[in-house]
């Protein structure tokens, strides 16, 4: 029987992170495991995202959206964190248990892990949701360190539960000083870990080229999780395109969504 | 019923076949579906040399649908022929190759090493390009040039079948595919993207670092409807018709005014197994709605 990688799944919960409001909407929607018998669910690793359209998207929205898995066993289903900011996540977000999803993955590489190397996350916003699964995996192998800068509450993440398994500490950005603050203990933090620890992160862009430039001037890099918009999903599309310094332009979804910070230009 | 059509010397199990720059070149959906079930892959856009393509944000979602501005971001027909083409099921399925250039002698030349290749069945040739030798207007909107691509190609193609993709941004579709039937043409396929812009008014930015991009999607079936109408009425070789099929529904209604069969295109970005369900689907729809020959029913628009 061939396995089909892309499945229609239903919706087992939808949870409201946080209080909502003024303060941005977030959630977590937990989907159906495919099963421990699909193994390539069986074997997915943090940093891997899925696809995820469901049907009441219609034709409009026409294309799926990609997440980072957070986490995806037999226990907690198929988990996503995404915060509402456009036509999307809105209908993501009025999603309701046993409606149907179409899902495809689990899509593109994965955050390196060396067990006993000195490991530091970095993690902006709902950028964190990679590493709950990493932090679950790899604290009691490695000496992890979660560093998180967020402008929501915190518990518009899943950051409690992290903090209960390995070194996590969270930065709240409330006006420019705090930003500067923060880009200040980051270019004291990453140092530490370079060039032999190993330096993971996620979130916007701007974020993403600091930690990259900071690892770089410390002799060090980082792997970085992009998240180009995109529609295929598959590197079929070629729409979500870096530039990598050595083969030019690659598809996120399918060469990334993790790369090494010096081997691309941001 | 049976589903097999036939058409400029190729026979397909079923009248789907995949669109181009939409099905990667087919390897990047074998986790999603057996491409043997299709009724031919159209893969991407291949010219001579591999092609960068164009700078970020290349893709911009509008409507029930897409604009894209790729710039025919290609691995060369080289690359394509010694490391992709070998894990297609290209003895099964014919596996047409699209090709891009921007003069006709380089059209002629991509056409020769492509059309030599056991495992490539059929070229389609993208005339939505500028030619830079006559000062970038694009092949497509000229019917004298659109022509000398078709010749150019048919010369060097050898036995294998030319098919012409025409894009719809032109006065008369239909005195495009008089010029490429009359230059010796074996099939048309339409159509490709209609040129649209999306901008920001907050940013004020283009949505596409490219400005202008192709609108493609459901959003523009009926356009497609329209042009694969006005075009089999003017033209006695096969029609593929292409655009906003997402639907077995969609693939009977280009058959009913006058395609022989369709190409499958942004849908495959709606999920990856479309293109293998539609396969799936179409049998039972015809039944349905009492379709028991793709002869009698193409073409047959009570209009």
């Amino acid at each position: 029987m061939f396995a089909n990688a892309c499945q229609d799944v239903t919706v087992r919960r939808l949870t409201r992170l946080g209080a909502g409001g003024a303060q941005g909407d977030f959630f977590e929607l937990a989907l159906d495991f495919p099963g421990a018998g699909d193994t390539a669910w069986a074997r997915w690793r943090p940093g891997q995202f899925v696809m995820i359209r469901p049907e009441s998207f219609g034709l409009d929205p026409l294309m799926g959206r990609p997440f980072s898995i957070a986490r995806a066993d037999e226990e907690h289903g198929v988990c996503v964190c995404f915060q509402v900011v456009g036509r999307g996540t809105a209908k993501l977000a009025a999603l309701e248990p046993g409606d149907r999803v179409a899902m495809w993955g689990p899509l593109g590489n994965a955050f390196a892990a060396r067990p006993g190397a000195p490991t530091l996350l970095l993690a902006g916003g709902i950028g964190i949701a990679p590493f709950l699964e990493y932090v679950k995996r790899h604290s009691s192998a490695a000496d992890l360190r979660l560093v998180f800068g967020h402008r929501p509450p915190l518990d518009c993440y899943p950051f409690a539960e992290m903090a209960a398994l390995a070194a996590c500490e969270a930065h709240r950005e409330t006006c420019p000083e705090d930003l500067h603050a923060f880009i200040a203990l980051l270019g004291e933090v990453i140092p530490q870990y370079c060039p032999d620890g190993l330096i993971l992160a996620c979130g916007p862009l701007p974020f993403l080229r600091t930690v990259g430039r900071l690892a770089g001037e410390a002799g060090g890099r980082a792997q970085l999780s992009l998240e180009n918009r995109m529609a295929c999903g598959i590197g079929a599309c070629l729409g979500c395109v870096t530039e990598h310094k050595e083969h030019g332009p690659l598809s996120v979804c399918a060469r990334g969504p993790v790369f090494w910070s010096d081997e691309i230009t941001l | 019923m049976d589903m097999t059509v036939s058409f400029a010397g190729l026979t397909l199990d079923n009248p789907i076949m995949t669109a181009s720059g939409t099905f990667g070149y087919g390897v990047e959906y074998m986790r999603f579906g057996d491409l043997e079930r299709l009724g031919a892959l159209v893969v991407k856009g291949l010219s001579l040399a591999p092609r960068r393509g164009n700078p970020m944000p290349r893709i911009a979602e509008t409507p029930a649908g897409m604009l894209n501005a790729i710039g025919l971001q290609n691995i060369g027909a080289r690359e394509f022929v010694e490391k992709r083409l070998p894990s297609l099921p290209w003895s099964r399925t014919p596996v047409i190759a699209n090709l891009y250039a921007c003069a006709a002698e380089e059209f002629g030349d991509l056409a020769a090493y492509l059309a030599e290749q056991p495992g490539v069945a059929a070229l389609e040739v993208n005339i939505s390009c500028p030619n830079v030798s006559e000062g970038g207007i694009l092949f497509g909107q000229d019917p004298r040039l659109a022509a000398r691509v078709t010749e150019a190609v048919k010369r060097r193609a050898g036995a294998k079948p030319v098919m012409v993709k025409l894009t719809p941004n032109v006065t008369d579709i239909a005195d495009m595919a008089r010029a490429v039937q009359d230059a010796g043409a074996d099939a048309l396929s339409l159509i490709n993207t209609l040129s649209g812009m999306a901008v920001d008014a907050r940013t004020r930015r283009p949505r596409l670092a490219n400005v202008i991009g192709g609108l493609s999607g459901p959003a523009i079936k009926p356009v497609a409807l329209r042009c694969v109408w006005q075009v089999c009425r003017a033209v006695s070789i096969p029609v593929i018709g292409i655009g906003g099929i997402a639907s077995a529904e969609d693939v009977l209604e280009f058959i009913l005014v006058g395609a022989t069969a369709v190409q499958v295109g942004t849908a495959n970005f709606i999920r990856p197994d479309l293109a293998f369900r539609l396969v799936d689907e179409l049998p039972a729809l015809c039944a349905a709605l009492g379709v028991d020959s793709w002869d009698t029913y193409r073409g047959s628009l009570k209009a």
